[in-house]
């Protein structure tokens, strides 16, 4: 196996202030906030209770703005936005939706809005949303109202691209992981559950599938053009060519230009093997990745490996991976830490925190060697992402 | 007409479990409500004009499958939620 890795960690000031962790929840919302030392947590929430929030996110752009897609089981889905930092929320004046089908067909209905990725730097007010079903959306007035990005959404390809139903996962087929290039405003990354990776260089308006080298397990033909299944996909945000995805089948790594996954997952202990959801980069080592590895044997229990749950990393993009298990639990540990829910702050050394479907959120402040539960009793975590208080 | 609001949307409406809404037809209605409180229908009535799962629609105690329902001024509709799950 042959990886071209950038060997130099890419020199960039760390961080040295607070971090908030905007954790979302099947339940509602919360805010952690720190100090620098990162030791104490104070929380704050639940923001829109009873809510079922599948993400929250600060706008990297202005450090003001949070965004929080939302629905409760019986109200229909929509966005919120927060410009002081959840203080108060106003929901979009228009939420993202499919257009309406002429008379006479059926038309697609958002059911929630799982995914948001704020837009380039060089387009201040714009995001990204990825629904279930898949649908790819855009707001140009930070995320007061949305769009269809039609380019996907109708592409002649879509029905074959996404599948039906039964394709999805269990609360729905999702498209997730919208990436936008550093480089290049017009250059994006979507992952789909299922689905697979796509690539536009159009800003949106043309696509192409992005799956090769990627391995499919439940299809007859194991490496097809599309229709894989893409956990979490990530892009380096100093070294733009460099992709990683934890997958349905394995852990991936992409050096571009080219256009070929190579399994980096293969070096993993085999009694853990190299399945999960979430996948976490260091912001400053584009070699340097994490993961949380579950149980994808047999039935799929989604759980820690043997009930002794652990990050792994790599610092030489997955050549080799070392167990990071010290403060979590030694056994009967059956957590399960859903894609968006494990992230890094931008400290020195980095921070990383995750959550469990079980409410704990656990963190660890130098990079993964000692973990700490900072919260238990919380509401099934969907999403846990780590923020910059200050410089 | 008078237009009965369930717990989950009365937000909307400055917490108001009774707002009065105009138009010749439900989805007439509906919009003027969407008019009066913004963003309400959406989380009623998705895209497709399709009544949500979970939400039911009454029009002088008769419940109503579409919004081409006629409704004259002194109809009462009531909008009520059938929550389950967990």
């Amino acid at each position: 196996m042959t990886i071209k890795t950038r060997k130099e960690t890419i020199s960039t000031a760390a961080a040295s202030g607070g971090v908030a962790l905007l954790v979302a929840t099947r339940k509602g919302a919360f805010i952690f906030k720190t100090d620098k030392a990162r030791s104490a947590w104070k929380i704050s929430g639940p923001m829109f209770f009873g809510h079922v929030v599948s993400h929250m996110l600060l706008d990297p752009r202005d450090r003001r703005t949070l965004l929080a897609g939302a629905r409760t089981g019986h109200l229909g889905p929509t966005v919120f936005r927060s410009s002081d930092f959840g203080k108060s929320w106003k929901e979009a004046a228009k939420p993202p939706a499919f257009p309406k089908a002429p008379e006479g067909q059926k038309g697609r209905v958002v059911d929630h809005v799982f995914w948001l990725s704020p837009g380039h730097p060089s387009e201040p007010a714009v995001w990204y949303a990825g629904t279930s079903p898949q649908g790819l959306f855009r707001s140009e007035d930070g995320g007061d109202t949305w769009a269809p990005v039609s380019g996907f959404n109708d592409h002649r390809m879509y029905s074959q691209w996404t599948g039906g139903e039964k394709d999805g996962t269990p609360d729905g087929p999702k498209l997730h992981s919208i990436l936008v290039d550093p480089r290049d405003a017009r250059h994006l990354y979507i992952g789909m559950s299922s689905g697979g990776v796509f690539e536009s260089l159009d800003k949106g308006a043309g696509w192409k599938p992005l799956n090769s080298g990627c391995r499919v397990d439940f299809l007859p033909d194991p490496f097809p053009e599309y229709g894989h299944d893409p956990h979490c996909v990530k892009l380096h945000p100093l070294a733009p060519e460099v992709l990683y995805q934890q997958n349905h089948c394995g852990i991936y790594r992409m050096q571009r230009p080219e256009g070929n996954w190579v399994r980096i997952g293969t070096s993993m202990p085999k009694t853990v093997g190299d399945i999960g959801f979430p996948i976490v980069l260091h912001p400053r080592d584009p070699d340097t990745v994490w993961v949380f590895p579950m149980d994808g044997s047999s039935v799929w229990p989604r759980t820690s490996p043997q009930g002794k749950p652990a990050a792994y990393v790599t610092r030489n993009a997955g050549r080799t991976w070392q167990r990071q298990d010290t403060g979590l639990p030694r056994s009967q540990g059956w957590l399960t830490v859903k894609r968006q829910a494990m992230s890094a702050d931008a400290h020195q050394p980095v921070g990383i925190y995750f959550g469990t479907t079980g409410g704990e959120i656990w963190a660890s402040k130098n990079e993964g060697r000692n973990w700490a539960c900072i919260a238990r009793h919380l509401p099934e975590i969907y999403a846990v992402e780590a923020t910059e208080l200050g410089r | 007409m008078k237009v009965f609001i369930p717990t989950p949307l009365r937000s909307y409406c400055g917490e108001r479990h009774e707002v009065e809404a105009s138009g010749a037809t439900l989805a007439e209605a509906l919009a003027d409500l969407d008019r009066r409180y913004p963003g309400i229908r959406f989380r009623m009535i998705d895209e497709q004009d399709g009544i949500r799962r979970h939400m039911r629609i009454f029009v002088n105690g008769r419940e109503v499958r579409a919004l081409d329902v006629p409704l004259g001024t002194s109809d009462e509709v009531m909008i009520l939620q059938a929550l389950s799950g967990g």
